[in-house]
């Protein structure tokens, strides 16, 4: 396997651990972009659509709006804006929340508005007002669906965020850009596996958050 | 205006060339993964242990980013239109297969036993009952397949100019002319929307017996 040996080459160079092109400082930038994107993204995302899921109202419009931001390439959208606005973070944190914000929005929306009627509307029977009805009953119960929303979101972030690379940032990208460009296919190849790795284990912390959270009385349905 | 459309020679393409190719190697690996979801969806339905591992090996694929899907598979099919292709495939067929699963586990029984009892075989009771009703489940799954591939072609202009409209972003660097991003940006996006409307398109002709306008509501509470 050609591949498995560039990434031990890679890995076992001792040169790629340490300094400014160092794993760790790349690893560091890479989860900077990613968690500051997730955290715009999860900020406009949950609060509308826990509001537009509880009211069951404007799923149409929002539904529109999620195709629209679906269709902005990111990779384009971030060459543009970098070329409008030059090379900094806000290039590449718009098309990183334009990215993540569909899931989440449609996610939470639909999670939401599909919980049971019944327990709901008990709650409003025992006098529960409209909020703690939203944060005690239905959030709870789509509590499951809401995270795998952000949970995609989360790993399209990560995967994208590789792109900075492309306007000049930093993160993981780097490797894969520069070694595209020298030729250095060793580099590639690990910058891609860290890339990964870095999914792969986004994947299994909402895999353990869902554990955590979720209550027991939901997670057995 | 002109400089919108006037595409630096080294691409060898011009605007026209670029959106067909770009929905060449955009529809190509959906239709693709649409050709291997449909049998492993049926599978996972006949066979209910076999959904769990399925998806969780999909949502892992799913996972791996594209550019590193593309740089590793440079090594078996080179800097070619394949490389940006296979990656694409894999993430329709991730997004393809739950949609296909959930679309055709949500075919009532009573419908099921009704087309059994009319003296349906499986093979025919797939194709005229279960498929047609899962089509609105199935549709929903195309639309962000195809949305999100036309949007990742653009990715391939990093491994060597295979991205087709992405290809205009690299240009737009090198020659110094903004006026191209615009137009790799604007012209994905229109045709992001454009396939989408057609499969939305699609799906109400495929569905006569759907309800029209107003999608399905939650019942009215009482406030």
């Amino acid at each position: 396997m050609n591949v498995l040996n560039f990434v031990d080459a890679f890995f076992s160079d001792s040169a790629h651990w340490h300094g400014y092109d160092g794993i760790p400082r790349r690893l560091l930038e890479h989860v900077q972009y990613s968690l500051l994107a997730l955290g715009l993204a999860a900020a406009i995302g949950l609060p509308v659509g826990l509001l537009t899921g509880h009211t069951g109202r404007g799923g149409n419009v929002l539904a529109f709006l999620a195709t629209a931001a679906r269709a902005l390439p990111s990779f384009g959208l971030l060459v543009l804006i970098a070329i409008a606005l030059g090379f900094n973070l806000l290039p590449v944190m718009i098309p990183l929340v334009v990215l993540a914000v569909p899931p989440i929005l449609v996610t939470t929306y639909e999670a939401v508005r599909s919980v049971d009627p019944a327990p709901v509307d008990a709650a409003r029977g025992m006098g529960m007002r409209e909020s703690r009805v939203l944060f005690q009953v239905e959030l709870p119960v789509a509590l499951p669906l809401i995270l795998s929303g952000l949970r995609s979101a989360a790993i399209q972030i990560v995967s994208t965020a590789t792109i900075a690379a492309y306007v000049s940032l930093g993160g993981l990208g780097r490797y894969i850009v520069d070694g595209l460009y020298q030729r250095d296919y060793e580099k590639v190849v690990g910058g891609a596996t860290l890339v990964a790795v870095l999914a792969l284990t986004t994947l299994a912390l909402f895999w353990a958050a869902g554990r955590f959270a979720v209550s027991p009385g939901v997670r057995r349905r | 205006m002109s400089g919108y459309f006037d595409i630096p020679s080294d691409l060898q393409n011009t605007w026209a060339g670029l959106i067909g190719l770009h929905l060449r190697e955009a529809l190509l690996p959906v239709l693709a993964g649409l050709v291997l979801a449909l049998p492993l969806a049926q599978l996972c339905v006949r066979f209910r242990w076999l959904y769990p591992p399925v998806l969780g090996v999909t949502t892992v694929l799913y996972a791996v980013p594209s550019l590193a899907f593309f740089v590793v598979l440079i090594d078996y099919t080179g800097q070619t239109e394949l490389t940006v292709m296979i990656p694409l495939a894999v993430y329709s067929l991730v997004v393809l297969v739950p949609a296909i699963v959930d679309g055709v586990r949500s075919v009532p029984q009573e419908t099921l036993a009704a087309a059994t009892a009319m003296g349906f075989g499986p093979v025919r009771r797939y194709l005229q009952v279960q498929l047609p009703i899962a089509v609105p489940a199935l549709v929903a799954g195309l639309r962000v397949a195809t949305v999100s591939s036309i949007s990742l072609v653009s990715v391939g202009a990093l491994i060597g100019n295979q991205g087709a409209l992405g290809n205009l972003l690299a240009a737009a660097q090198k020659y110094d002319r903004p006026e191209l991003a615009v137009n790799s940006v604007v012209t994905t996006a229109v045709l992001a929307i454009a396939c989408d409307a057609a499969l939305v398109g699609l799906r109400l002709l495929l569905t006569p017996w759907m309800p029209r306008g107003t999608a399905t509501r939650r019942p009215a509470v009482v406030k």
